[in-house]
């Protein structure tokens, strides 16, 4: 008989931060997919942001600790890959924390899938659109660089995916 | 060869481009020519590493024998392996690693996009992450071809010269055989001929920009579907599963 219900789980796991962007939680990344609950117990599904991601293993980790450390027991963690994570299932609430942060988030419908599509990201800390990218690869794989030619700082951005 | 050993073989084919491929890279991390092309580079081979997890673990599914990722990654030998003999060239100069990468990648990117509508579930869902990731390669190179290729003299040269090293192996990337025919017609495996095309007409035309001349097809080296690899594939495993090898069953 399962206590806790799909509501109360994701309550509970929505306190994990995501590795790499610690002010953003997994739940608001769009990682955290679904909660199913059986005679069997929980089973959480999460999806990784990018094929390799470093992080999926620590984020395992993360939610067997936090819920089993809440009474919720046993817990299996199963990694689909599909539907492809995409930046679309980021939200609103995770984009403002992002630029808080220093980082643009990603661009919503007019994310191309287009080879050369180029986009005008605004920066982070002063919104000016005048910006230049540096390199297409940041500190992780899901950022590339750039630089304000207004207040002259670097930021990252958070590629459309 | 019946239906569940060629998709097997397939799987391992795609996994195994992926796992060499990202082998070459990770070879640049800190040698290259600037700190972040050290990072596109790592990246991407990053992507490459998650992309033949998901592909050998799928594999190791198909064939039923219960064969993890890490076992076909690390227990196979070298006439095992199916990868496209052109992943496993070494790096040579940057120009030869942005030729390859150019050529591979466009190849890879619609490839890939043919994929995403394959009868097969699995692949489709690795074919709609891939395509993502492997357009930022794609990009990438051809922004490289072109700066080298439209150049200094130097550059110029060295970029033919790669352009010219590898041509002989890009035919391999659309050959069908038997058993990648039938997936092909139960929609499971991509039409080749659909994605020579566009690989084609995309290639020939950065090429141009680039000032750089489109080779004559001459002789064309193959081998990597029957398992038949250049001297280089020895050295690459010798290295790559050296600790399975010297300790096996190591866990930490
Ligand atoms: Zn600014």
């Amino acid at each position: 008989m399962s206590v806790y219900s799909k509501e109360d789980v994701l309550r509970i796991l929505s306190v994990i931060p995501d590795p790499e962007i610690p002010v953003v939680n997994i739940s608001e990344m769009g990682m955290l997919r679904d909660v199913l609950i059986s005679d069997q117990g929980y089973e959480i599904i999460i999806t990784p942001t990018y094929s390799g991601c470093p992080a999926m293993g620590l984020i395992e980790h993360d939610i067997r600790m936090t819920l089993e450390a809440s009474g919720v027991f046993p817990v299996t963690v199963k990694l689909v890959q599909d539907p492809a994570w995409t930046t679309d299932w980021m939200s609103d609430e995770a984009k403002d924390k992002l630029t808080k942060y220093g980082i643009a988030p990603p661009l919503h419908s007019s994310c191309s899938n287009d080879v050369f599509g180029q986009n005008v990201i605004a920066c982070p800390r002063c919104k000016s659109t005048s910006t230049i990218l540096l390199s297409r690869f940041g500190s992780t794989a899901c950022k590339s660089l750039y630089k304000c030619n207004n207040c002259k700082e670097p930021f990252e951005y958070f590629k459309c995916h | 060869m019946n239906q569940q050993q060629a998709l097997y073989k397939y799987c391992v084919g795609l996994g195994d481009d992926a796992l060499i491929q990202s082998y070459r890279l990770s070879e640049w991390c800190r040698n290259a020519p600037i700190l972040e092309e050290d990072l596109a580079l790592t990246n991407f081979a990053l992507d490459m590493t998650g992309r033949a997890q998901v592909l050998l673990s799928y594999a190791g599914k198909v064939e039923g024998a219960g064969r993890t990722d890490d076992d076909l990654a690390y227990r196979r030998a070298e006439r095992q392996f199916y990868n496209h003999l052109i992943m496993e060239l070494p790096n040579g100069d940057f120009a030869f690693t942005m030729a390859r990468l150019l050529f591979t990648a466009t190849y890879e990117y619609y490839f890939f996009t043919e994929l995403k509508n394959s009868a097969d579930h699995d692949l489709a869902a690795v074919a709609a992450k891939t395509v993502k990731e492997v357009k930022y390669h794609m990009a990438h190179a051809t922004d490289w071809v072109l700066r080298l290729g439209d150049g200094t003299e130097e550059s110029h040269n060295r970029m033919q010269k790669a352009v010219n090293e590898l041509w002989m192996y890009t035919h391999e990337l659309f050959a069908t055989d038997p058993d990648v025919a039938m997936l092909r017609d139960g929609n499971i495996a991509v039409d080749l001929a659909v994605v020579k095309s566009a690989w084609l007409q995309f290639i020939s035309r950065t090429l141009t920009e680039a000032t750089l001349a489109v080779p004559a097809d001459g002789y064309q080296q193959t081998g990597g579907a029957a398992g038949i690899h250049t001297e280089h594939m020895g050295h690459i495993l010798s290295e790559m599963q050296y600790l399975q090898r010297a300790y096996p069953d190591a866990t930490w």
